[in-house]
């Protein structure tokens, strides 16, 4: 296929080729051209002075001062200046390079041409040639068990950076169902690790809480990232709940997983008036009065709930672990 | 000879002797570079990834890429005391203690967000010039490799400094790779080692951002520009630029002189971003705890498109045979953004299959000439646009007084209603774009003066356009629809049938446009001209 039997032109307008060459003021006279040249000094000499300007903040200012710019607020001036000596002084070189490319360099286009990319009939043929011609010798084609132990071998040395990265980590088991809650568990807390009395909170109140500590054990985060729970109290006759559910709460206490159903976010943000639980993340939206019903976003389960009850010295506690997992989806939940 | 000349003279002949170097720069040196404003974004990406590469090895003097608990003792009094990993530490006292510290962290962040922003536009005036035609097509799929690179590099970077926000967004990255059916949980545990958080992330995605992913950009980089060089970059159509040669500037002097300068020039700006505009302030947010988050979290730009599709997909899990999968994170965060990117690398291949084009193109296209490609540009774009914005939807709501529900139904309905509009809309302004461009060849620039004739009629003065203006509205091809037989004269129906159908269809619409005036047009209205 050309260009000629597929194009439909009929008979286009005639390419008037490159147009003349139009000299700059600085070309033609040496006065501008002079004029042009300390253009291009000065712009190198205000680089310099912004190095110097670099060289002064970081010898001589003090951390100390602040100055008020608007728009930006309050600044660091020593910060600032530094920051500024360095723009100016990288910047106006690249001014005075380019000003000087622009008003004293040659500005006349040049045309070069392209060559096909595409190699030469004979080059090709010797090439293939030449592919053929070590195939044959090295006996690829002939020499069937070369060929296959090869592949064989080749194939099985893969496995090896497969192996060597299988010990990045341990398999996960049941870690992923799995939270500190225990059946009596205590509600502490966080931050103070102090257990906590329903008296402790009031209507409207909203606590995080994480599982005592037992001795000698430490806190760690990946802990933190499944235990956090939110504790909420509201007036009971709010709840819009099942009996099951209604006896894991505790004179209007309520106690969800704090780590979002959808992506495992804090789930922070708790609105009064609606008894709305919002993640910032993402913006899924859970109706507490409601077991955490998704009302609105992109969760698609109601945050866990842990069923709470009282110790013989009237601390919250868990009453039993969770009943399904915390946190985010993952293939082998069984949340049927 | 000068003294200077002689010694220049003596150590050109002795590294030539040796290297052969005379012949290599003599030809490259008048290597011949189209100039244009849009050439510079791709210069742009460049310089931001060396000055990325710069500030990057400062911040690596100091920091420390661990997460070993430590109790902070440095100048920044309202974090004093408190608990927090060694990665975190070490970038408060990278910002507070070091002199120009705080100034290269923010420079080096600035200049990452310039580099996607200089690859995203490139991105754009490539597709909408059609410069990825053949022979470039290896060179955007490169360039398309090289925009993935940088996102997932951006998104380790952010990661680095363990501070509230960046460990939000690990923690959404991890609950991706747990959502991944059969494999996911596994997965997550091999890379975070063990449960979420661990202790190790922090050094892996370290290593992966200043030694495996810089090492694979280097070399992607390397041969993007290297398939530049060789091939000869493309030029804008106009007078005297043909298919077959380059109209433009010698490298040696102007060009080493303007490319060079450029680079100080966007240096200096990203350090003029550095000293006066704060940008990821770690120190508002305090250390990573997964019990806690700052509200209006929000991830760099070029991830937000994705944080927006994830914020709007609906709440779809399947809950079967003792398993679950995560459609709500799967589709708009593995699913969606690998079928854009598949389409955006394949995209040079399904146009020639819809134009049956085979040659090789140097002279780019203006994008009005090519109407169904800018609208699929417009459309993308589009797409984009609205999952950006639903991704700062918390941000929307608060400055604009709306509720979040208006905002993600707008996006939910509008991510399928408004491309296709976007779409429609683009190709009409193309072609009205074209019959202006035919009117004006023919007819001339409206002057808005008028004249009355002898006999008393007013006519509007037209000025006719220069000869070189002319050609450069005329200069392109239009090619016909393919003509692919559906069926022989006996009656035999094309094996490839319904492909055969769509590929018709598809250069139907492909070629849609308003016919250029040729030489007759002009021609014939030149007398009876007013």
């Amino acid at each position: 296929m050309t260009s000629d039997n597929q194009s439909n032109e009929v008979a286009p307008l005639t390419d008037p080729g490159i147009p003349a060459h139009l000299h700059r003021k600085s070309d033609l006279d040496p006065t501008a051209a002079k004029k042009a040249e300390r253009q291009v000094g000065i712009l190198f000499i205000i680089s310099a002075l912004g190095t110097i300007l670099f060289l002064y903040s970081y010898t001589f200012m003090s951390e100390k001062i602040f100055i008020f710019l608007p728009v930006l607020g309050n600044s660091n001036a020593k910060q600032l200046f530094l920051g500024l000596g360095m723009a100016i002084s990288l910047f106006f070189i690249g001014m005075g390079a380019v000003h000087w490319a622009k008003t004293l360099m040659p500005d006349n286009e040049v045309v070069a041409q392209r060559h096909e990319l595409r190699s030469e009939e004979v080059d090709r043929e010797d090439f293939v040639k030449t592919v053929k011609e070590g195939a044959a010798d090295a006996g690829l084609g002939r020499r069937s068990i070369i060929k296959r132990t090869l592949g064989i071998a080749l194939g099985l040395s893969g496995l090896t950076p497969l192996l060597l990265l299988r010990d990045l980590g341990p398999l996960p088991k049941d870690d992923f169902s799995k939270t500190s809650w225990e059946a009596g568990t205590r509600l502490v807390t966080d931050p103070g690790n102090r257990p906590i009395k329903p008296s402790d909170l009031e209507i409207g109140a909203v606590a995080q809480v994480l599982p005592e500590l037992l001795a000698g054990k430490e806190r760690k985060l990946e802990d933190i990232g499944k235990d956090a729970v939110l504790l909420i109290r509201i007036r009971p006759a709010e709840f819009q709940l099942d009996a099951e559910r209604l006896s894991w709460t505790h004179e209007g206490i309520i106690a969800f997983s704090k780590i979002c159903s959808h992506m495992g976010c804090a789930v922070a943000l708790y609105e009064q008036t609606t008894k709305h639980l919002l993640c910032p993340c993402h913006q899924s939206t859970f109706d507490v009065t409601r077991a955490a019903k998704v009302i609105f976003g992109p969760s698609a389960r109601p945050l866990p709930q842990l069923a709470l009850a009282l110790d013989s010295e009237g601390y919250l506690v868990a009453k039993q672990p969770f009943t399904e997992p915390v946190g985010p989806s993952f293939w082998e939940r069984d949340s049927s | 000879m000068t003294r200077s000349e002689r010694v220049a003279g003596t150590v050109a002949n002795y590294v030539d002797e040796r290297t052969g170097a005379a012949k290599w720069l003599k030809k490259n040196l008048n290597k011949v570079f189209p100039d244009h404003w849009s050439f510079m974004l791709g210069e742009i990406a460049l310089y931001s990834f060396i000055i990325l590469l710069l500030t990057g090895t400062f911040l690596t003097f100091w920091y420390d890429p661990s997460m070993q608990e430590v109790e902070y003792d440095g100048s920044y009094q309202p974090l004093s005391g408190l608990k927090m990993s060694a990665a975190y530490a070490s970038t408060l006292h990278i910002s507070f203690d070091i002199r120009g510290g705080l100034l290269m962290r923010q420079i080096h962040h600035w200049a990452a967000l310039l580099f996607m922003v200089a690859i995203v536009v490139h991105l754009l005036r490539v597709f909408f010039t059609g410069a990825f035609r053949k022979p470039r097509e290896f060179n955007w799929i490169l360039g398309i490799g090289l925009l993935t690179l940088g996102i997932v590099e951006g998104f380790l970077g952010y990661s680095l400094p363990d501070d509230l926000l960046s460990g939000t967004g690990i923690r959404i990255a991890e609950a991706i790779i747990q959502a991944i059916p059969v494999v996911g949980s596994y997965l997550a545990y091999f890379v975070f080692g063990g449960p979420f958080p661990g202790e190790v992330f922090i050094p892996r995605i370290y290593t992966v951002h200043i030694l495996l992913l810089p090492g694979i950009f280097l070399a992607l980089i390397t041969a993007h520009l290297m398939l530049v060089w060789y091939q000869k970059h493309t030029q804008y159509p106009g007078p005297g630029r043909t298919e077959k040669n380059v109209v433009g500037y010698p490298l040696m002097p102007v060009y080493m002189a303007k490319a060079g300068g450029f680079f100080f020039i966007v240096f200096g700006f990203t350090a003029f971003l550095g000293a006066v505009a704060s940008i990821n302030p770690i120190w508002l947010f305090g250390p990573y705890t997964p019990g806690q988050i700052t509200a209006g979290s929000q991830p760099d730009w070029y991830m937000g498109w994705l944080d927006g599709l994830v914020r709007m997909a609906p709440p779809l899990e399947t809950h079967a045979f003792g398993h679950t999968i995560s459609w709500n994170i799967l589709i708009p965060a593995l699913i969606i953004p690998g079928i854009l990117f598949t389409g955006m690398a394949l995209y040079p291949f399904i146009e020639s299959w819809m134009t049956g084009d085979k040659r090789e193109h140097h002279l780019l296209d203006r994008p009005r000439n090519a109407p169904n490609r800018t609208a699929l540009g417009a459309m993308s774009l589009t797409f984009v646009l609205v999952t950006l914005l639903n991704g700062g939807n918390d941000l929307l709501a608060t400055h604009f007084s709306l509720t979040i529900n208006q905002i993600m139904w707008f996006s939910r309905i509008g991510v399928l209603l408004l491309p296709p509009i976007a779409f429609m809309i683009t190709k009409r302004i193309c072609l009205s774009l074209q019959r202006s461009d035919r009117e004006l060849v023919l007819h001339g620039k409206e002057t808005g003066r008028l004249v009355m004739l002898p006999h008393g009629e007013f006519v509007e003065i037209h000025e006719e356009l220069s000869p070189e203006k002319k050609w450069t509205l005329t200069q392109h091809e239009q090619l016909p629809p393919l003509e692919i037989t559906q069926e022989n004269s006996a009656g035999v129906r094309n094996p490839k049938g319904l492909r055969a159908k769509l590929q018709q269809y598809a250069s139907k619409a492909h070629q849609e446009q308003i016919e250029k005036p040729s030489a007759k047009d002009v021609l014939e209205l030149g007398d009876g001209h007013h």
